[in-house]
């Protein structure tokens, strides 16, 4: 856990998201170290599922393509367990209830644990069915990430006391994918965890232009960006690296130039 | 545990985008449902719009050919745009229209639940848009356009199988879009609670209605109850009120497609394991990585590769059975009460009288069947003669 509290120690964060096996599992290693190079401070790796309820259609399109290249649960385990050969990077599994319900709570919280992930996202998983996940991944030292989102209101406070690792806002109404405006009060939502607990606050949904990371850095600790990352995989298949460092590295400056910091 | 569990299955596993309109949801209708008034209104809207109650009907050429129990069919054919689905859309949508309202959404399989859906959306004057596998707009073309001519914005949807969950996925997601004004009118037993609770209440009639029907008729209750099942809901809407009465059979008829020992199969029950799925926890057909698995069925009403959380309770304790039913017998079946009974069931309900034509036989003359016919099958007419070979198309 302290790990991913460790994510938020170099200056406003920047939390890339990245479907596992998209283009193939060897790529995904590769972005790992390119992101972390290019300032990456958490990432998210995205374990796909089949039916994707919360994502929009860029984060669907990667989830079928790496199920059409047959990543399981197993190989992203493995892919895991050689990237932290070689980085410590805070590693956090983005999925949904089924994918870790199915392997069994237990037994994916402790493979989870083997490899060197520090969190666990699971966006169909809401505050009043989680003591089932986050009780066994605390047995494993696996902090089970709480998202608020607009909708929240009077739920933010109840969400926020029992909140661990960092808090996910979601900024928007919807599903993932690219937005032109983000429309939630960031301000007010972070502010309303604060007041019950001092953790740190991502907001992720919607965010792709280094303009709006800067925007909402100044009232966050951290910028989540899924979908324009995985959009660049999308187009760029095996050659995405340089690509999607590039754009790391623009985002990353951007969220820290939000809180007059340089590089 | 959370709140809506039907032993170990149900609950709420959905964004926190959607957990206050699901909550908002849960206390309106825990208000509404024991409100005079409201009660009064679904009533008369049941009876004097959807035509209730429906008729139960002594099948006694079916009955004397099949030489065993004697069969009833619980006519929910007959109700208003063809099918039991009016039931669940009408208390639903004045549920709506009394939270203020003014749009609604929902997904459909077969077309039956939309056309149902952008039904009341006319009669209540509300804005209805329809989420439809782009698989199923072909095979219930017929319905699409009876949508649209109700006045409902009908969204092909392309993602995953395109079909019935990739509907359900798409139309949940429209909802986690736009909440303020719109309601999700879900279609059958499933889903986030309060779901599963709403449309079995509001199916509910058909059981209470065959009760009363039956015990005027025969002074007793039946041997057994049949009905097919995708996600169940005129299931447990038939089950539900002989629950509570251990000598009455529960029998769920579900799709086996080509066969529950090929992958082309929707009988979740037969063949699904344990997991979390659109909002709930039941029985699925995944893979051993929790991969929801791309059912087959020809009915697009069952093709779905979950089962209502209420339905996996009734089995899991063993009060109700569930058998499953292939195509070929199926389309047997409806072609058999054609020309038994001059009654053209759907091809969904088709499953369950096919169960009838094996089961009855079995029992003896002095015991009772009771068949749901859950709609009519003039949706399915051009895709089973084109199961038979014949090329004709609406």
């Amino acid at each position: 856990m302290n790990k991913i509290r460790k994510a938020f120690e170099n200056g406003k964060a920047f939390i890339p998201f990245v479907t596992c096996g998209d283009p193939s599992l060897a790529v995904t290693e590769k972005l790992v170290y390119a992101m972390e190079r290019a300032g990456a401070d958490l990432i998210e790796l995205g374990i796909p599922f089949s039916d994707p309820t919360a994502e929009g259609p860029v984060i669907q399109a990667a989830s079928m393509r790496a199920l059409a290249g047959e990543v399981t649960t197993d190989k992203i385990f493995d892919m895991v367990g050689r990237i932290r050969r070689n980085s410590q990077i805070p590693l956090a599994f983005m999925t949904y209830a089924n994918v870790v319900f199915s392997y069994g709570i237990e037994r994916f919280a402790g493979k989870a644990a083997a490899c060197g992930i520090d969190a666990v996202i699971l966006p169909d998983v809401p505050y009043e069915e989680k003591e089932e996940f986050s009780s066994v991944f605390r047995q494993y030292g696996i902090a089970m990430i709480s998202l608020i989102a607009p909708t929240s209101q009077e739920r933010i406070r109840m969400i926020a006391r029992e909140a661990e690792g960092f808090v996910y806002c979601v900024s928007s109404m919807g599903v993932t994918g690219v937005r032109d405006r983000i429309t939630a009060d960031v301000e007010e939502m972070v502010g309303q965890v604060k007041e019950e607990q001092e953790i740190p606050c991502a907001v992720g949904f919607g965010i792709s232009s280094p303009e709006q990371a800067a925007q909402i850095a100044q009232k966050a600790d951290g910028v989540i960006v899924g979908s324009a990352i995985v959009k660049l995989c999308g187009t760029y298949g095996a050659e995405c690296v340089p690509y999607v460092e590039r754009y790391v590295r623009q985002m990353k400056e951007a969220v820290l130039a939000a809180q007059g910091q340089e590089i | 545990m959370s709140e809506g569990r039907f032993g170990i299955h149900g609950g709420r596993y959905i964004p926190e985008t959607l957990m206050n309109a699901v909550i908002e949801l849960e206390e309106a209708y825990n208000h509404y449902r024991e409100d005079p008034e409201f009660r009064r209104e679904l009533q008369e809207l049941l009876n004097d719009y959807a035509g209730r109650p429906s008729r139960l009907y002594y099948a006694k050429r079916m009955t004397e050919d099949l030489g065993g129990a004697k069969i009833y069919l619980k006519r929910e054919d007959l109700n208003h745009t063809g099918a039991h689905k009016i039931n669940n859309v009408l208390g639903q949508m004045l549920l709506a229209k009394k939270m203020g309202k003014t749009r609604v959404i929902a997904e459909t399989g077969a077309g039956q639940h939309g056309v149902a859906t952008a039904t009341v959306a006319a009669l209540m004057d509300m804005e209805c848009e329809i989420f439809m596998g782009e698989e199923d707009t072909r095979r219930q073309a017929l319905n699409v356009y009876r949508m649209r001519l109700l006045g409902a914005k009908v969204h092909p949807v392309t993602s995953g199988t395109a079909t019935l969950k990739d509907a359900v996925s798409e139309t949940m997601r429209e909802w986690t879009r736009r909440l303020s004004d719109t309601h999700y009118v879900l279609g059958s037993c499933m889903g986030p609670h309060p779901f599963p609770t709403i449309v079995r209440d509001f199916q509910a009639v058909i059981s209470r209605e065959v009760k009363e029907q039956m015990l005027q008729r025969e002074g007793r209750l039946p041997d057994a109850v049949l009905a097919c099942v995708g996600g169940g809901s005129n299931a447990i809407g038939s089950f539900y009120h002989f629950i509570g009465d251990p000598s009455v059979r529960l029998i769920g008829c579900e799709a086996a497609g080509r066969g529950i020992d090929t992958a082309e199969t929707a009988a979740t029950i037969s063949t699904g394991h344990l997991g979390i799925f659109h909002g709930m926890k039941s029985y699925f057909c995944q893979d051993e990585y929790g991969q929801i698995a791309p059912v087959y069925s020809i009915s697009a009403g069952l093709d779905y590769p979950g089962v209502g959380p209420e339905h996996a309770n009734l089995y899991d304790t063993g009060r109700a059975e569930y058998v499953a039913v292939t195509d070929e017998e199926a389309v047997d079946a409806f072609e058999y009460l054609s020309r038994k009974e001059g009654i053209i069931p759907a091809i969904e309900s088709a499953h369950a009288v096919a169960y009838a034509r094996k089961l009855a036989p079995t029992m003896k003359k002095d015991q009772i069947m009771v068949v749901t016919l859950s709609g009519r099958g003039d949706k399915d007419c051009a895709a089973i003669a084109r199961y038979r070979g014949e090329d004709i198309y609406e």
